[in-house]
């Protein structure tokens, strides 16, 4: 039926106006009626005969209320809200069912919606920048020592910058920032802040424009020019409470006057794209002058020209950088970069795709279980209703309207299900969202959006499809006949119905299965990701970062650094303490190095190799094993000695078969004396085996970037922050309060990806076992009710409790052996798909496959044994009785 | 209610509504129907009820007007009245059926002819 719109909108009208229009009807037609039958009398009829006739001639008034209802209003609309009103009804009626059945689906629901947010952040939807696609990230090719391999000098970005046709604009930033580099002076204590140095064009290549204020500009890139600074919005905000006028005034920045020139956009979250985690507070100038002579820097980003393909760019990539000199002052340094383009976002969220699709594959068969699950229930509620349903047939209703009052039902639990999983969903994000300690990219930027939504209406109308189908089927394919003279609890029951049941329970144990197998594989990978030998112990040591002014003397450094070691191991609870510039697991650089009198040491045949200044007592209060040689002295230090420790890949690959104690190496351009050799640390994550390393003195020669304070202690870090704090401050009343952190953390922080996929999996996996437990709970206690008869009588004829309990379980285990089954050929397939997440754990790990089949089974027998239980109860008399 | 007498065809009940209507001013349910009735020879299948669907009807396209009145003996009742709007669907629908008609006729009468040859 097509309606004009004008007749659409009074037919809607009278729809809402519905009783009004009855009761005029009415008095309408009681009116004609009246006129009808005064006409009658007139003619000379009986009373009674006046009225007969005039009904007779009306017809039905009940039809033609009906009619007129028909004509004026939305018949089809009628029907909804019948069956919205009566579902309404029944499901009130059931409010246990309905309570479950809205539950399994919220958490079904809003585990799959907050996952698809953080797929849709990370792997679908563009970074946040206009034009997102032409931006691309320049590095190395197999890039092999951390972040030094990644970057390019000042000179050599330059080159590129002038060279190539492909890009509208290069920049970068600043690849070795460590947190709290710089302190806040000014009012009260000084404030540790993270700033970055930006290169020229950095903000106009992502396409970010400032909240407040401008961006850098071209005249405060060269050399000598004033300090300025850009504000992150959440420093803005913290800071300065969101002040705008802080935009052209002056700051005291690590005793430097910094004029803010403006406040980046709330957007803007460097982090989360470039480092997960990390938090940066400012952004200052980079100036090429001054960093000529510093080695490889910056981190390069490009903008494509509209047009320019990431192929076509590689190709000039790759002619341009082979050509590229280290320094252009000193050409006897040598030539020869790569550079692999990569787009920004593949270069972001790449790597994670594999585990985010294993994520959102295990999301998808909760999902399942849960469609499954309620299946079932409404298969239970179906049969118990078959009356009902056979009653309103016989009643007239036809088979398509008690389909579709079935499949309101489904509907409306899936919406309650779906508006709840939305609301959990939300309350999950935003907890996600808040975790920094999460080394995901963007993840501070996973929220509920227009994509999210559509989403949870497609899954939850989908769910309801599937869920609402089988009882469905199972009403329009029944025999009126029958469920019309089967009793509520009729021992003639088809055994088919039961099949149908039966078979939901083991795609539901098999579907768990699966689950569980791969969550426990991925478990077990994380336990041997735990258990991995870092090279160093993180429990029991802190570190803090250490503010200090040497004034660019070595010596003083020196002086500063033992004062300051001394000072705290006198702190009660500290056992050693020392200092390095960089720690494991976060910021690193690398020099290179090589054997002197071995090859011609051309610069391109020194091997990389990651750097680490520190002070006497470092290793041993970061638990690094010494496996001979000696720890760095205070000698060494004062005396400007060239000595270094190495790591053992190192040692023996530069002297293999040889003893390295004595030996000389040329590293960081100077010949140094091998005094000692470490066992291997992980530098850069738990699972990466570990580069070349080197630790060097702090002397004139080797200077460090800043200084990380390591203390080893008995006592917790909390314990100690405040007296350590304190010493520090007495030493130097500029020391910003800065945090005294555990190393622990720095571990959780690599492994955080790991550990956060494995805590989703795995609780999907126990939601999943939680679920097919249900399921295997619903089916054998449904078919104890209904058999109830049966077992009094086989109990009256000398059935014995325990024979009936092991029945009970018997039919459990069946279901549980299918179902574990069908679910371990499915739990192999997958886990060959994920095995490239898994780490030192093969795909048929058999400790994991036995023991998930184990838990699954035990749990099972748990789920069959409470019904068993009640049917070993049963009393003969009253079973009997009860029909 | 012999068995003679014809079924309405769809939407003609409201061509004749709107016929009366226009001939015969105001009227209410019970007259309408009564006036089509006799109008037709009481050849006509009518439930009288069924023209409240199609005052209804006609009234949510704006052809026709109620209004609650009193009747000749003194009853309250709603009296329908044809508007503007109603005058010209009724001029519309007319030629319609006298066009059909016309047709009707002339197709049933060559048959006859087509008998004879």
């Amino acid at each position: 039926m097509t309606f004009s719109p004008k007749e659409l909108l009074s037919r809607l009208r009278s729809f809402f106006q519905k009783n009004e229009l009855d009761v005029e009807l009415d008095k309408e037609m009681a009116a004609h009626l009246e006129m009808a039958v005064e006409e009658n009398v007139r003619r000379g009829m009986s009373k009674e005969e006046a009225r007969r006739q005039a009904l007779v001639r009306f017809g039905g008034i009940q039809q033609a209320r009906e009619q007129h209802r028909e004509s004026r209003g939305l018949p089809g609309l009628d029907v909804v809200t019948q069956d919205l009103r009566f579902t309404f009804r029944t499901l009130r009626r059931d409010r246990g069912f309905t309570i479950v059945a809205v539950l399994i689906l919220a958490i079904g629901i809003g585990a799959n919606v907050a996952v698809f947010s953080v797929v849709d952040t990370i792997l679908l939807r563009p970074l946040p920048f206009p034009e997102a696609q032409q931006l691309v990230r320049i590095v190395e090719k197999n890039p092999k020592a951390g972040e030094s391999s990644m970057t390019y000098s000042a000179d050599a970005t330059q080159d590129f910058q002038q060279q190539n046709r492909s890009f509208q604009s290069v920049s970068g930033y600043f690849a070795f920032t460590g947190p709290d580099n710089f302190k806040l002076m000014g009012k009260g204590q000084p404030i540790p802040v993270t700033g970055l140095l930006v290169a020229e064009g950095f903000f106009q290549t992502l396409g970010v424009t400032p909240a407040a204020g401008r961006l850098f500009r071209h005249e405060e890139f060269v050399e000598h020019a004033q300090p300025v600074a850009l504000l992150s919005y959440p420093f803005w905000k913290r800071q300065f409470g969101g002040d705008a006028s802080i935009v052209g005034r002056t700051i005291n920045l690590s005793n430097t006057s910094v004029t803010v020139i403006g406040v980046l956009p709330q957007t803007f979250d460097f982090g989360a794209v470039f480092s997960p985690g990390a938090r940066v507070d400012m952004f200052t100038q980079f100036i090429m002058d001054d960093f000529r002579e510093d080695g490889n820097d910056l981190a390069l980003v490009g903008r494509l020209k509209p047009g320019v393909t990431l192929p076509e760019a590689q190709m000039e990539a790759d002619q341009l950088f082979p050509t590229f000199y280290f320094e252009h002052k000193h050409p006897n340094y040598g030539k020869g970069y790569t550079g692999q383009l990569t787009g920004l976002k593949e270069y972001v969220s790449g790597k994670l795709r594999r585990s985010l699709i294993v994520l959102w594959c295990a999301v998808g068969l909760i999902l399942l279980i849960v469609c499954v699950n309620l299946s079932n229930l409404l298969l239970v509620r179906a049969a118990a209703r078959g009356k009902e349903f056979a009653m309103r047939s016989a009643l007239g209703a036809t088979r398509a309207r008690i389909v579709r009052q079935l499949l309101t039902e489904s509907l409306i639990l899936a919406a309650a299900g779906g508006a709840c999983g939305l609301g959990l969903a939300y309350a999950g994000l935003l907890y996600l969202s808040h975790q920094g300690s999460i080394a995901l990219p963007l993840l501070s930027m996973v929220r509920i959006d227009g994509a999210a939504l559509a989403w949870t209406l497609l899954i939850a109308a989908a769910a309801a499809v599937l869920f609402g189908l089988a009882p469905g089927i199972r009403i329009s394919s029944g025999n009126l006949q029958t469920a019309l003279k089967e009793s509520g609890q009729g021992v003639g029951e088809g055994r088919r119905h039961d099949r149908m049941r039966a078979t939901l329970v083991v795609t539901e144990i098999a579907l768990a299965c699966v689950l569980l197998v791969g969550a426990g594989l991925l478990l077990r990978s994380f336990l041997r990701v735990l258990d991995v030998d870092l090279g160093f112990q993180p429990s029991h040591a802190a570190a803090i970062s250490v503010d200090y002014n040497d004034g660019g003397n070595a010596a003083k450094r020196v002086a500063i650094w033992q004062n300051v070691i001394q000072r705290v191991s006198m702190i009660p609870g500290v056992e050693t303490a020392g200092i390095s510039d960089n720690l494991p697991m976060s910021r690193n650089r690398s020099w290179g190095i090589s054997a002197k009198g071995q090859a011609q040491p051309k610069n391109s045949q020194f091997i990389p190799i990651f750097v680490y200044i520190v002070s006497h007592g470092y290793l041993k209060s970061m638990g690094m094993r010494l496996i001979e040689g000696r720890d760095i002295s205070w000698e060494d230090m004062y005396d400007n000695r060239n000595v270094v420790i190495l790591n053992e890949t190192i040692a023996r690959r530069l002297w293999p078969g040889e003893d390295p104690i004595g030996r000389i190496a040329i590293a960081g351009g100077q010949e140094t004396q091998v005094i000692g050799v470490i066992a291997d640390v992980r530098e850069s994550s738990a699972e990466d085996s570990a580069g070349a390393q080197m630790y060097l003195p702090a002397t004139k020669n080797f200077g460090p970037e800043g200084a990380n304070l390591v203390v080893r202690s008995t006592l917790p870090p909390t314990a100690l922050a405040k007296s350590i704090m304190t010493t520090l401050r007495q030493i130097n009343p500029e020391q910003p309060r800065t945090e005294f952190k555990p190393i622990q953390d720095l571990v959780d922080h690599a492994t955080s990806p790991r550990r956060f996929f494995v805590l989703l999996v795995g609780s999907f996996a126990g939601l999943g076992l939680l679920l097919a437990s249900l399921g295997i709970y619903g089916v054998v206690s449904y078919s104890v009710t209904r058999q109830t008869r049966e077992i009094g009588i086989r109990m009256a004829l000398g059935a014995t409790e325990s024979r009936v309990q092991l029945d009970v379980i018997w039919e459990t285990l069946r279901l549980a052996l299918i179902g574990v089954a069908v679910g371990i050929a499915g739990s192999l397939a997958v886990a060959r798909l994920i095995a490239s997440l898994l780490f030192r754990t093969a795909p048929t790990d058999p400790i994991t496959f036995v023991a998930m089949v184990v838990l699954l089974g035990g749990v099972a027998l748990l789920a069959g044994y409470l019904p068993a239980r009640r049917a070993s109860r049963i009393d003969p008399m009253i079973a009997l009785r009860a029909n | 209610m012999g068995e003679s007498k014809l079924d309405l065809l769809q939407g003609t009940l409201d061509v004749m509504v709107l016929q009366t209507l226009q001939v015969m001013g105001s009227l209410h349910g019970y007259g309408l129907a009564r006036r089509i009735e006799q109008v037709s020879g009481d050849e006509v299948l009518l439930n009288q009820g069924t023209i409240y669907a199609s005052l209804v009807r006609l009234q949510q396209r704006e052809w026709i007007t109620a209004k609650w009145g009193t009747s000749d003996h003194n009853r309250k009742a709603k009296f329908y009245s044809i508007t503007k709007s109603g005058q010209k669907q009724l001029a519309h629908d007319t030629a319609y059926w006298q066009r059909l008609a016309g047709v009707m006729g002339r197709v049933l009468a060559t048959q006859a002819e087509g008998d004879k040859e």
